[in-house]
């Protein structure tokens, strides 16, 4: 790791004004300072946020909940109104790397975590991602890799908290010294891969993510996420499924599916959630919509898998969002 | 002597034969067989100068009941120190340079930058490189600097004032190499036209924990082999069977990932080179610097007073070691080198892959006429990836035909790991054995029953078969309709009674009614620590946690290396015998005080008594206060075991039961029974711990274990814990350890060892057998991932296998 020095500060304010000439944020430092041994990132300058009070904590607001960026995954897991009612939300938090982590992690620095690739992750390689032209995956061992929307990258998203808040519609709010505050929807945080390869989200280098919105969610709302690896301790996910269930009685009104580690961006499957969207949730039809989620998937030479993993991934999370079938054992937690 | 031949213990640490000429012998009456199966009595001959034979576990005091370690709490509370926590005065921090090619002749080093770097007070460049394999002829290679093989190869190193500036010094040795065309693949490497990992032919030598490979072995391209062995003529066992299986096994490579990596405080004094190490023997690493650096042995002392974990990898001083100390010489100052997680993985050893192609031929009632196995597997650029252990030695055959070949590839060297050879020959043969059943339409604990003579391993069947969870296996093959699906199956496992004569200790009493025991013996986690104490325990009665244990320095007695499962067999005879010793001369001592002569003396349960009825039975601390001397000690040897003649091999039949998720290609292991024998258990406590981990590092490996390289950079992309995959909580199953006490009359404790037996041999086996019971589908491959599996299951599938 190289040598940097540290700003430690306890304001919002006192952070803006220090992220300039290339300084970098560091909260819970689970994700940026991995990159840093790696070598992959050699910043001069940290500016710790991690002592900002007013970054931290859940607020219920009129319009639904509002999560301070330093809230912890742990703390976003066992928040009693996000478990009864952003079930989806709970649960990816509660899944994700282990207890340890999860206790000093923040949600802000979950959505902002780097890509999951392991030629990206390596000082070694400098690929499409690090401005060179090369990727090394495609003709090099790539398992864990995406099977859909990849274009010139299929390195795949990494985080499980997004998993949820894209089926929540959830929006991140931005703040910089020069411009103030904005928001923007999750749905167009990120950056697909062949619109922008050096950027992976809209995020500003001197703009702080400093809160999470989520809007209220509608009646007969049920959720879940489940996520699944190679081992349920500690493992990168190679399927996770979010699913977002508007209910009347029987019927779904409206159905989210969102999927994690099949491609660079977290995305939703419209065409799963077209087979669910009208009819009642069954064994049947949450299998066909996952069966439709994997419209368009093109697998690499070594991550055939997945798509036989998704399908199920998708059916079972359906299935334990309308309370029909129990948390997944093949799933992590 | 052994029939096994396959794996490469050096001969030096086999039983030696006992010297039948002493005149001063004796014979006793020893406790021979399993308790409560085929226990018996049987006559040996020992020297007269043995202590009086023990009984079977449940009559002792002390050992061979569960204690807990010794030195748990130390390790709990976090005072034990390890490697990495010794602070020397003036201490300096080293950093490796290494190459990150995998092929490349180096051209020149520039260390100008680093040696001028602030805080920098030696750098060394590597001239002389050890591990892996060395060419036959030297000749074919000459250069100043070693041939860089693999990536991670370490090249120089730098010796800072503080990590961070040896680190940054580093990252300004300039290396220039000329790159070569490289292979990291084993299939491509065996293709003709591959390139060369060595230009001629490339021995390795083994270590005390196995691994290497004979000299002498032919060597065509990059493959090293093959090393033949055969008895009797296999090609007319076949003819002569009225079945033969014939199936090709794939299993990976693993990396030992103890959770300490290698690493050394090295400290050159002009009159003594100390060496900290986190080393499986104290005695091999001063053998290697004592050699490397011409110094005599009594100029170098190594401690080690904790050790996180080697599994095999850690023997010798290696190049971080010798390294280390060049750096101390030349900086004047002790020096600490600890590798860091990707070092570990790429430079430190690793468990050789497998491609094994295995028939056996059988008669209709089970008789084996013939095994035939021929294996490949690469241990990088080193040797050492035989695997036909299990195949040559578990079973009765009629003719054996064996060949194994190493395979060269530009990938770190191979080192012992836990078992070298039996996980990956166990994996193949122990499914061969149970497709070979079901073709015989035999049950497969019936079929093991008539092609294994062991008699330990019938009573560990009988306990197998009479078990709650082996009665509950349905054993018609994929019998669940749903996507999840039950299996139960079985392996076998084998290990040999290996043994050093070079384990010796010293016992003191002191006035006060301490006692203690040293030697150079080093505890690697097996808990030896606590087993010399129950020992000291139960010869005077004191209570384990108040004996003092003085072990992990060369200073003391010499001990064992440990490896191959030889410190508690070798190891616990020469104590117990120096804790007798230590008793008579005790007795001797406080003789005149009491009024008697020593001869009516004996000191039992903590008391001494009077043969004779003298005087009231005293506590053993009272009677010391009146030694005559403030101290009496006695040190002694391993003597060979006292029947060598009766070769014994140890092991264990282990049961896994498996829940498959036929639809997202996970297996869940839910429950394993693990019935094995290790002689007389020293302390169950400490041995049922060694089976657990055992038993979880066998699952990981069949799960989740893979060092994965990139074939087109030659490079590891999972070189961590987070993505080379290693078993966590969630995916440790109800583990049910039954320890067959199994007396064999051999020394005065009658223990054996444990640690290569445990679990890691018949895991794999255990769970594909399973597999196949709840599927119906044979998986032949490890890991078996999510991808295997599933592949495995979309596969048209053969008949299956009947019952």
């Amino acid at each position: 790791m190289n040598s940097f020095s540290l700003a430690d500060c306890s304001t919002v304010e006192a952070a803006l004004s220090q992220l300039k000439n290339g300084a970098v944020v560091k909260a819970g430092g689970v994700d940026l300072l991995d990159r840093m041994k790696n070598g992959t990132d050699t910043p001069d300058r940290l500016v710790n946020i991690r002592n900002i009070r007013e970054l931290r904590g859940v607020q219920a607001t009129p319009d639904g909940l509002t999560l301070g960026a330093l809230t912890t995954l742990a703390e976003i897991a066992d928040h009693p109104t996000i478990r009864a009612q952003y079930t989806i939300l709970s649960d990816a938090c509660g899944r994700a790397a282990t207890p340890h982590i999860r206790n000093v992690a923040t949600i802000g620095g979950n959505v902002l975590q780097e890509l999951q690739c392991w030629y990206f992750r390596s000082a070694e390689f400098q690929c499409i991602r690090k401005g060179k032209d090369q990727c090394f995956a495609f003709s090099g061992l790539n398992q864990f890799h995406a099977i859909m929307d990849y274009g010139g990258c299929p390195s795949v998203a990494p985080s499980s908290g997004a998993v949820a808040l894209l089926a929540l519609n959830a929006t991140i709010e931005l703040t910089s010294a020069a411009k103030g505050k904005r928001t923007v929807a999750i749905k167009d945080f990120y950056v697909q891969p062949d619109a922008n390869p050096h950027r992976f989200n809209v995020k500003a280098d001197d703009e702080l993510l400093t809160a999470i919105h989520i809007p209220k969610t509608a009646p007969g709302t049920r959720s879940a996420y489940q996520k699944y690896g190679e081992k349920e301790s500690h493992d990168w996910a190679i399927a996770d499924a979010g699913i977002l269930l508007e209910m009347d009685g029987e019927v779904c009104r409206r159905a989210v599916v969102t999927m994690g580690a099949a491609s660079p961006v977290v995305r939703r499957s419209t065409e799963a959630e077209a087979v669910l969207t009208g009819k009642p949730i069954t064994r049947d039809t949450a299998r066909a919509a996952g069966q439709a989620s994997m419209t368009g998937a093109m697998p690499l030479s070594m991550n055939g898998y997945k798509v036989q993993l998704f399908p199920t991934a998708i059916y079972r999370t359906i299935l334990l969002a309308a309370g029909q079938m129990e948390r997944d054992p093949s799933a992590a937690g | 002597m052994a029939t096994h031949t396959s794996h490469s213990i050096p001969d030096a640490l086999l039983s030696a034969a006992a010297d039948t000429t002493d005149a001063s012998m004796r014979t006793a009456t020893m406790p021979i067989g399993i308790p409560g199966f085929t226990l018996r009595e049987e006559q040996r001959t020992m020297p007269a100068s043995e202590p009086p034979v023990w009984p079977i576990n449940k009559d002792l005091s002390y050992v061979g009941k569960p204690q807990e370690r010794w030195d748990g709490a130390a390790k709990a509370a976090g005072r034990a120190r390890y490697t990495a926590d010794v602070q020397l005065p003036g201490m300096l921090y080293a950093r490796f340079v290494n190459s990150t090619v995998p092929h490349a002749k180096v051209l020149s080093i520039d260390t100008s930058a680093a040696e001028s770097f602030p805080g920098v007070k030696s750098v060394h460049v590597i001239e002389k490189l050890l591990g892996g394999a060395v060419l036959r002829d030297p000749a074919l290679e000459q250069n100043r600097y070693p041939l860089v093989r693999y990536v991670g190869q370490p090249i120089a190193a730098v010796a800072a004032t503080s990590p961070q500036a040896a680190e940054d010094a580093a990252a300004k040795i300039k290396v220039t190499y000329e790159t070569l065309p490289f292979v990291v693949d084993m299939n491509l490497a065996r293709e003709q036209n591959a390139p060369l990992v060595f230009p001629g032919a490339a021995d390795q030598a083994g270590t005390a924990g196995g691994g290497g490979s004979a000299s002498g072995i032919p060597q065509t391209g990059n493959v090293h082999g093959p090393a033949v062995r055969k008895q009797g003529d296999a090609e007319q066992g076949f003819k002569e069977a009225d079945v033969i299986v014939d199936a090709h096994y794939t299993t990976q490579v693993q990396t030992h990932s103890a959770l300490e990596t290698h690493g050394v405080v090295a400290d050159w004094k002009p009159d003594l080179l100390t060496v900290y190490a986190s080393t499986q023997g104290t005695a091999s690493v001063r053998e290697e610097l004592a050699a490397y650096f011409q110094l005599p042995m009594s100029k170098v002392r190594v401690i080690t007073e904790f050790m996180g974990g080697g599994f095999g990898a850690k023997f010798g001083a290696g190049n971080p070691g010798v390294v280390a100390a060049t750096l101390s010489r030349k900086a004047g100052a002790p020096v600490r080198l600890m590798l860091d997680r990707q070092e570990e993985h790429l430079s430190v050893g690793n468990r050789p892959s497998s491609d094994q192609r295995l028939r056996i031929g059988a008669k209709k009632d089970g008789t084996i006429t013939a095994i035939q196995l021929i294996s490949f597997g690469t241990a990088g650029c080193g040797t050492g990836a035989g695997c036909a252990g299990p195949a040559s030695n578990l079973y009765k055959w009629a003719t054996l035909h064996v060949e194994e070949n190493d395979v060269f590839i530009n990938a770190g060297p191979a080192a012992a790991f836990r078992a070298p050879g039996h996980p990956q020959g166990a994996f193949a043969l122990e499914q061969s054995i149970d497709e070979l059943a079901a073709r015989l339409n035999m049950d497969s604990l019936d079929l093991r029953d008539r092609i294994d003579e062991n008699p330990v391993r019938r009573v560990q069947r009988q306990i197998i078969r009479d078990s709650a969870i082996w009665k509950s296996r349905n054993p018609r093959a994929n019998a669940d309709a749903g996507p999840i699906k039950r299996g139960i199956g079985l392996s076998q496992s084998i290990w040999y009674r290996h043994l050093t004569m070079d384990s010796a200790a010293e016992v003191r009493v002191h006035k006060d009614g301490s006692v203690e025991v040293l030697s150079a013996v080093q505890d690697i986690g097996s808990g030896i620590k606590t087993v010399l104490a129950q020992i000291l325990a139960e010869q005077f009665g004191v209570p384990p946690a108040q004996v003092e244990v003085k072990i992990g320095d060369t200073n003391y007695p010499v001990g064992p290396n440990s490896g191959g499962s030889v410190t508690t067999a070798s190891l616990t005879p020469a104590v117990r015998d120096a804790a007798w010793q230590a008793a008579q001369k005790f007795l001797t001592s406080v003789a005149p005080a009491l009024g008697a002569k020593a001869s009516d003396l004996t000191l039992t349960d903590g008391m001494v008594r009077s043969t004779s009825g003298k005087f009231q039975p005293i506590s053993f601390r009272s009677a010391a206060a009146k030694m005559d001397t403030n101290q009496v000690s006695a040190q002694s040897k391993r003597i060979p075991d006292y029947d060598p003649k009766k070769y014994d091999t140890y092991g264990g039949v282990d049961v896994a039961e498996v829940a498959v998720d036929t639809e997202t290609g996970r297996i869940h292991v839910k429950h394993v029974l693990a019935v094995h024998d290790c002689g007389r258990p020293m302390n169950p406590a400490g041995v049922i711990s060694q089976i657990n981990g055992g038993v979880i590092q066998g699952i990981s490996y069949t799960l989740f274990e893979h060092r994965l390289i990139d074939p087109n950079y030659g490079i590891m992309v999972n070189s961590n814990l987070d993505k080379y995959k290693i078993a966590g909580s969630y995916e440790v199953p109800t583990i049910e350890v039954q320890l067959t006490e199994s007396y064999i009359g051999q020394s005065s404790t009658d223990a054996s060892g444990i640690g290569e037996a445990a679990g890691i041999i018949s895991a794999g086996a255990a769970i594909a057998n399973a597999f196949y019971n709840a599927t119906g589908v044979r998986i032949r491959q490890l890991p078996m991932t999510p991808a295997v599996v599933l592949a495995a299951l979309n596969q048209p599938q053969p008949q299956m296998e009947a019952l």
